[in-house]
């Protein structure tokens, strides 16, 4: 069983679970501001159905078993982190680092047909809201995979083994990242 | 080096020296404002003249820098990063490495703030308010990367307190010294948590926002630009679901200094420590729902207007209960009028001002006319000049030994406060009734309006007092720096102060305690009849007779 | 004080002025009051040699009954503000007389475009004249506005009709207001539109109804 340092708290929750809670908490008032705005402009307007056609469905449904599944693998790197397995958590990070690098490529493909057909962002209200969504949450994607590169980086370099609950913390904002992708595909694609 | 450390007391005073140098940047935006306004389309002494888009870009950026880059770093992180960890008896925030990098990233956004006054066009000029479409075309402005580099500046603020107000949160959740429960901590550290939690709730739809305008402006969406299908009013309620909560992030730290300062100058009890607390959280939830009173004509359906009045209205009751409870404070006390007593008491006298004169602002139909008119301008400014100002001069007078290990000149502080009291209310008072003149805000002006004219001589009367009561602040100047030099050493407490800040060395060490301190009652025992003296810290262990009763 | 404010012309102008007399009268009790009683403790408890501070903490329910009670009486008198409120708000912005003069405004940096829809009483036809910054009306008869804007937000202020509305591009707003007696007046514009913010203004000439008369025939002559 490897040590662990532990700091003195006065809850008893680690500090670093503390912070990226409230760290979610704000994140979720950026999404939820945005897709708040979304909704309620989209509801005060036409309805932007024919826009939505222009949408490729399938691309996005992959997208989505995409993340879900990332979000597994994200699960099951902690798991080698508590089960002290490093191999474990060395494959799933690396799982879930190239599922969200799968996610990015296909969201680019997706950008680029739109953009061919001539819907850039400038093509009208629900192409604003189209870019400005899957962008800031792409964005999103790409610092996750980051942090997660940094992790793999360490675990691999086995100087990961002092901040092990790294990966938790990691797995938090990942697993935040996919919640809001649960949101925006129906919101954008089926409706 | 300096600007490597992650000693919460170091980035408290590096954020203390970015405030200060946008408060001189901020004063001199007011004098020239001031000078168009009472001498219009003539030159400013030591300026030049003024054009009328350049006016805009000055009361956009007068707005920006006292709010963003005064009030926050001053009242927020300096006060907050120093006195946090000391006071609740921690060694460093949660999270040092975090708020070194929150110091970087604000140091950033000042900097781009500061480049966007000498791109091609200006800085930007469409009010601090930002309001779409005049901010998000750049033909309507003639100002391009001005405007752009404005919202870059803002949101990397925003980015560096989000990184302060989580470890504001998770150092005073985490890191108390034993015996320092929730309701043991100084009222400071209540007012700087409930801060940070509305900050960090409120912004993220403002930063969705401004990345919508930014995009709009860069990118050809046209969230906010209706020949594209998008909505002008998005913006306003977007900004103003931040904007209101902001006023309170920002007063509320203001706040809680006079709630440090005055028991100790009363050595008394501070009045109602629960009840305030109870009121805090309160006006904190209901600032959440008021946002929309400034926007009753804004062309938002009417019927929206009145519950916007209800709440706004009546979120004066928890403020109410407050300022009760701070003059209460002061009956059978026994008072003495330090520097950092006078200018907490200037807080609270003209914040009392400022929050009757928000009723005005709050019944909608009074707004009819008040909107948009210098009326407006005097109330913020009541309310805001003593959050940041006055109290700001109160916590520095009073934390200065703590900060900087040496006194200030009492003579110099009592001078300074003087002017500054009489001054501010000379400027602002009058402004009240140039208002209710009618008089529009952001207009170069005046003399251009038939019925503005008899309100000038009033107006030049303010701007002489506007100028009055900046060369007011030079005592102030004078005795900050001569004190760093040449004050008194101080001793670890000269208030005779309860809080355990004052347990420490002056200034503290790296790590600040030589042991953790251990507490045992509340900060504001002054006046106990448990002992003699008339101070009791938290931290001095009780008597062995009275240990059973703790 | 009853200097301050620009003569009133509008039907509701005394609505809102009362409105603000109460509130005047309602926060001026408080000031006193509170800035007194600060005035008052800091004289006569100042520090003094031999003076004992009476220990008093406020944390329970009989003490904070001190601050308690006229957080109440601050309570009652805010929902008396609003009550009146809410009665005046729906007189002026919950309803829209009927009028038969409808006149549309279109804010423009840095203009009032005034469009009067002529003797057929009908925006968009053939009669139409535009004006720009000049509004003519006649005294006494209820006036409704259309608030246009050609490119930013503008703010349509009438100050002797304690009127404002702001003109916001992509919508077409109605308003209404009726001024009781003759004379001429200015209608600045109140939301910073741009470098000619300052000055985009108009007269607005509100004319007996022979004036108005005189008015109408010499802009529309018979045919």
């Amino acid at each position: 069983m490897a040590t662990r340092t532990e700091t003195l708290t006065s809850t008893g929750i680690p500090s670093g679970k503390v912070g990226v809670w409230w760290f979610l908490a704000s994140e979720i008032t950026v999404f939820g501001g945005l897709i708040a705005c979304y909704i309620v402009v989209r509801l005060g307007s036409g309805g932007w159905g024919e826009a939505t056609t222009h949408l490729n469905f399938s691309l996005a449904l992959a997208n989505t078993f995409v993340l879900l599944t990332s979000s597994l693998t994200m699960v099951l790197a902690f798991a080698g982190v508590q089960d002290g397995s490093p191999k474990g958590l060395r494959i799933s990070l690396l799982l879930t680092i190239l599922l969200g690098l799968i996610f990015l490529a296909i969201k680019a493909f997706e950008y680029a047909g739109e953009i061919r057909e001539g819907f850039t962002p400038a093509a009208g209200i629900f192409w604003s809201f189209y870019y400005g969504m899957t962008g800031l949450h792409a964005l999103h994607v790409l610092a996750g995979v980051a942090v997660n590169s940094i992790l793999l980086i360490e675990a691999l370099g086995d100087i990961l083994r002092p901040n092990e609950h790294r990966v938790e913390l990691a797995g938090l904002y990942w697993h935040f990242v996919d919640i809001v992708w649960i949101f925006l595909f129906p919101l954008l694609y089926l409706t | 080096m300096k600007i490597f450390s992650t000693d919460h007391k170091t980035i408290a005073k590096q954020y203390l020296t970015l405030g200060l140098f946008w408060a001189i940047v901020g004063g001199l935006t007011s004098y020239l404002i001031r000078w168009q306004v009472a001498y219009p389309d003539t030159e400013a002494p030591g300026w030049g003249f003024i054009a009328p888009d350049f006016y805009n870009m000055l009361v956009t950026m007068h707005g920006t820098i006292m709010v963003f880059f005064v009030a926050m770093p001053i009242l927020l992180a300096t006060f907050g990063n120093f006195l946090i960890p000391l006071m609740i008896g921690a060694r460093d925030m949660a999270f040092p490495r975090l708020n070194r990098l929150s110091v970087w990233v604000f140091a950033l956004a000042s900097l781009v703030l500061l480049l966007s006054f000498f791109v091609p066009g200006g800085a930007a000029s469409a009010g601090w308010t930002g309001y779409p479409p005049l901010s998000a075309n750049a033909t309507y402005t003639g100002v391009n990367w001005g405007l752009n580099l404005w919202l870059v500046a803002l949101a990397l603020e925003f980015v560096s307190f989000l990184m302060g107000g989580i470890n504001f949160l998770t150092t005073t959740i985490n890191l108390r010294a034993p015996g320092m429960t929730f309701f043991r901590l100084p009222l400071i550290v209540w007012m700087q948590i409930t801060a940070a939690v509305l900050f960090m709730l409120s912004v993220g739809p403002l930063i969705a926002g401004a990345v919508m305008l930014l995009l709009d402006r860069v990118a050809g969406t046209t969230f906010y630009l209706p020949e594209g299908g998008g909505e002008p009013l998005l913006w306003q309620h977007l900004f103003w679901f931040f904007g209101h909560p902001e006023v309170y992030v920002i007063f509320l730290p203001g706040l809680g200094i006079v709630l440090e300062i005055m028991p100790v100058f009363s050595r008394k009890p501070i009045f109602g420590y629960r009840p305030i607390i109870y009121s805090t959280i309160a006006a904190g939830m209901l600032s959440f729902v008021v946002w929309a009173h400034h926007q009753f004509l804004s062309g938002m359906d009417p019927r929206l207007a009145m519950p916007f009045s209800i709440t706004t209205i009546l979120i004066s009751v928890p403020f109410a209960l407050i300022v009760f409870a701070m003059i209460a404070t002061l009956w059978r006390a026994s008072i003495s009028f330090s520097t950092p007593m006078l200018f907490a008491i200037g807080t609270l006298s003209i914040f009392i001002i400022g929050g009757l004169t928000g009723i005005f602002n709050g019944s909608a139909p009074v707004d009819i006319y008040i909107h948009g008119t210098y009326f407006v301008v005097a109330h913020f400014h009541f309310t805001l000049f003593s959050a940041t100002f006055f109290a700001g001069f109160a916590g520095i007078t009073y934390w200065f030994p703590k900060m900087f290990g040496r006194m200030m000149n009492e003579t110099l502080g009592k001078i300074h406060f003087w002017l500054t009291l009489i001054f501010f209310n000379a400027v602002f008072i009058p402004m009240h009734f140039v208002g209710l003149g009618g008089m529009m805000r952001r207009i170069a002006n005046p003399m251009q309006y038939e019925f503005l004219q008899p309100l000038q001589p009033t107006n030049v009367f303010i701007t002489l007092a506007a100028v009055l009561l900046i060369v007011g602040q030079i005592p102030f100047v004078v005795n900050f720096f001569w004190s760093l030099f040449r004050g008194r050493v101080a001793e670890r407490n000269p208030w005779q102060a309860n809080t355990l800040e004052w347990s420490a060395g002056s200034p503290p060490p790296h790590g600040n305690f030589e042991r953790v301190p251990v507490v045992y009652r509340s900060p504001y025992e002054y006046s106990s009849p448990e002992v003699v003296e008339d101070w009791l810290p938290q931290d001095r262990p009780p008597e062995p007779s009275t240990a059973a009763r703790q | 004080m009853l200097n301050w404010f620009p003569e009133n012309v509008s039907s509701f102008g005394g609505d809102i002025d009362s409105l603000f007399y109460l509130i005047l009268y309602i926060t001026g009790a408080w000031f006193l009051l509170t800035e007194g009683l600060i005035l008052f403790f800091l004289v006569r408890y100042r520090r003094r040699e031999g003076r004992r501070v009476t220990y008093y903490h406020g944390n329970n329910l009989k003490q904070a009954a001190w601050i308690l009670i006229p957080g109440l009486i601050v309570l009652l008198l805010d929902l008396w503000v609003d009550f009146r409120g809410a009665e005046v708000w729906a007189k002026i912005k919950g309803h829209m007389p009927a009028s038969d003069l409808r006149i549309q405004v279109t804010g423009k940096q840095f203009n009032w475009e005034i469009v009067y829809p002529g003797p057929d009483g009908k925006l968009g036809t053939a009669d139409d004249l535009q004006m720009d910054n000049e509004l003519h009306i006649p005294a006494g008869k209820v006036v409704r506005v259309v608030l246009k804007s050609k490119d930013v937000i503008h703010s349509f202020f009438l100050p002797n009709l304690r009127f404002k509305q702001d003109a916001v591009p992509g919508r077409e707003i109605e308003a209404w207001f009726q001024a009781t007696k003759p004379g001429r007046f200015e209608m600045p514009c109140s939301e910073l539109c741009g470098f000619g913010h300052s000055g985009m203004g108009g007269q607005l000439f509100v004319h007996t109804p022979e004036e108005y008369e005189k008015w109408v025939r010499e802009h529309w002559p018979e045919k």
